[in-house]
């Protein structure tokens, strides 16, 4: 029975944090099966939406409500103006270019805030009551409770927009040929902008609901989540909405194990292991469709 | 024939002649320590940034796990120097090789899963790949784990990283200009093209993708014996993207675009040193409007040519005529 406790208590943990990877994941998919482009500045939008939480409660002491709502809308107008100015000029030119002006726009993004406030990290103020809820032998902490619930929300109503709105599909014409959407008259750019607008605030979400996880933040902490997460959507196919889902799931569920069987250590090689037998059997990620070339 | 011989001629003289100017301005101490050293960096960019180009520029394929093929160099390099007893030259050279021997085995290895897959796929992968390395790096005793491995002898010194780095730029441009080069190139212009004209392309991509991985171990041994210390920290995929960065900086497919950017690259950060807490944020935005304005690289598909700026046949594309490889 402990064993079973123990196996189910890391497959919760791994769940919390595959939830976590799968909003982040959500706003990579949705990017690139728009425009093509591995937004590597994702990952520092939730840094971003971490860094605004605290300001929001620490340093304006804004009622919670407010403070947890604020950093969304800022990091949602952070991501149109970064696609606005850093990405929309570049959207005829070799994809590489605007690969690398997306590195470009993290390191720009991690600098500032390493300016603003220092390498050291700062503790992330307690928001939900950490104290867990017993379920037998297992002890579920209210965090992963809250965590798991608001992503499971979020996904449901972003598949919900996707399918049912009209914003929504226009976002799946554009991302299947932008050509004939525009001349659907779908109009391509602010299609773009939705995108960006709805990944960031994702990607806001989940950088709070990472930071309320582990709650140390610092200028760099988009880096690995943002990795892993970007992983998830390549292993669920990129592009593909619900396979982010799954593959954030996954990987956070194979983390959680290795990291409670294995070794911590090892959690990140154990990750991309799975990425690479996935690919190897499915070369475009577990609910891609391999589309055979036609000449 | 006799232009080429021309151009050849003019090549090695002025690689030569730079030699010659460097060492002396180090032996009169125009050029200090500190110098020299971002000297020598910027030799190992190069390298690394050319043998990426082969992959990506010419080859077509993203990779991102440069940096774990440096690593593995770097870290066989150091760990056999310090168990070998030869003369210091024999040693680095010897050492160095058998680093970028194993490199190129690994992704030899890698080649079979990785060519499975295309485009964006393929460099996840790589990236994958190169994370995997370096934490197996991490994991692992007798690379000294999360510590780092210290000790290595000071074997680089400019004069050997400045020939090999002449060497590796020659092997390249011949590469390229030879029948392989073209078959490698006409993969990345047109994959099912090239292989009804039949060329093996499973054959040149791990051909290529191998070549690509000896060269970064090569520098990573360079690395190794010029840094003393290493630490897995060196090597993650932050690594392996400031070498992408210089091989689109320098234009896809453009060795002397690759050559002329590893050099701006090297300095760019001690130049902006001056703006204090600012430099990052500085270089970031310079990086941005780099591409912004530049999409195609600082050359583009122009390669720079010494003997061509000489015989005034074309107009110059960079003001510093450091490195070059003969005319077109």
């Amino acid at each position: 029975m402990d064993v079973l406790a123990k196996f189910l208590q890391q497959l919760i943990n791994g769940i919390h944090v595959g939830s976590i990877y799968a909003l982040i994941a959500l706003g990579y998919t949705m990017v690139y099966g728009i425009i093509k482009l591995i937004n590597f500045a994702h990952g520092d939008i939730i840094m971003m939406g971490a860094y605004f939480t605290f300001v929001c409660i620490v340093t304006f002491n804004l009622p919670i409500g407010v403070a947890l709502i604020t950093p969304v809308i800022l990091c949602l107008l952070s991501g149109i103006l970064i696609e606005r100015v850093a990405y929309k000029p570049l959207r005829n030119s070799p994809r590489l270019s605007a690969l690398i002006t997306a590195i470009g726009v993290s390191f720009l993004l991690e600098n500032v805030f390493f300016k603003k406030f220092g390498q050291n990290p700062i503790p992330f103020p307690q928001i939900i009551n950490p104290s867990p809820i017993s379920l037998g032998p297992l002890q579920i902490s209210r965090i992963t409770f809250i965590t798991v619930l608001i992503s499971v929300l979020l996904m449901i109503l972003l598949d919900l927009f996707i399918k049912k709105t009209k914003p929504g599909k226009a976002m799946r014409a554009v991302s299947e040929d932008p050509g004939a959407a525009q001349l659907m008259g779908i109009n391509v750019n602010s299609t773009i902008s939705l995108t960006f607008a709805t990944g960031s605030a994702l990607g806001a979400v989940g950088g709070i609901l990472y930071s309320i996880a582990y709650p140390l933040i610092d200028p760099f902490m988009g880096v690995m989540p943002g990795l892993k997460a970007f992983v998830a959507a390549v292993l669920g196919g990129i592009g593909i909405i619900p396979g982010a889902m799954l593959g954030g799931f996954i990987m956070g569920i194979a983390e959680s194990l290795t990291k409670g069987y294995i070794s911590s250590q090892l959690a990140d090689a154990v990750v991309f292991g799975i990425l690479i037998v996935v690919l190897s059997l499915k070369p475009s990620g577990l609910l891609g469709k391999n589309v055979k070339e036609k000449v | 024939m006799n232009s080429r011989l021309k151009a050849n001629i003019i090549n090695t003289t002025s690689i030569i002649l730079i030699y010659i100017i460097l060492v002396l301005l180090i032996r009169i101490g125009f050029i200090n320590n500190y110098y020299e050293g971002i000297l020598i960096e910027m030799g190992i960019n190069i390298i690394l940034a050319v043998s990426l180009n082969l992959a990506t520029g010419y080859l077509g394929q993203l990779t991102l796990g440069h940096a774990g093929f440096m690593a593995i160099g770097a870290y066989t390099a150091a760990i056999l120097s310090a168990r070998m007893n030869l003369p210091d030259l024999p040693l680095l050279l010897v050492s160095i090789v058998l680093g970028g021997l194993l490199a190129a085995f690994f992704a030899f290895l890698m080649a079979i899963p990785v060519f499975r897959l295309r485009g964006d796929y393929l460099a996840i992968l790589t990236l994958g790949f190169g994370e995997i390395i370096r934490v197996i790096i991490l994991n692992m005793k007798i690379t000294g784990g999360g510590k780092g491995l210290s000790g290595i002898l000071p074997l680089t010194s400019f004069s050997t990283v400045y020939f090999i780095t002449v060497i590796t730029v020659t092997i390249f441009y011949t590469l390229i200009n030879s029948r392989h080069g073209r078959a490698i190139i006409s993969i990345r212009e047109d994959e099912i093209a090239a292989e009804a004209v039949g060329i093996s392309t499973k054959y040149y991509k791990t051909f290529a993708f191998t070549l690509a991985a000896f060269f970064a171990g090569v520098a990573g041994g360079l690395f190794a014996h010029h840094t003393l210390v290493l630490d897995p920290k060196d090597f993650n995929f932050i690594r392996s993207i400031e070498i992408l960065i210089i091989v689109v900086l320098g234009g896809m497919g453009n060795l002397t675009g690759s050559v002329l950017a590893a050099i701006i690259i090297t300095i760019l950060p001690r130049l902006l040193m001056g703006f204090a807490d600012w430099n990052m944020i500085i270089y970031s935005v310079l990086l941005i409007a780099m591409m912004l304005f530049k999409p195609g690289g600082l050359l583009e598909k122009r390669e720079f040519s010494l003997n061509g700026l000489l015989s005034g046949k074309k107009k110059s594309h960079g003001n510093t005529p450091v490195k070059n490889e003969g005319s077109e």
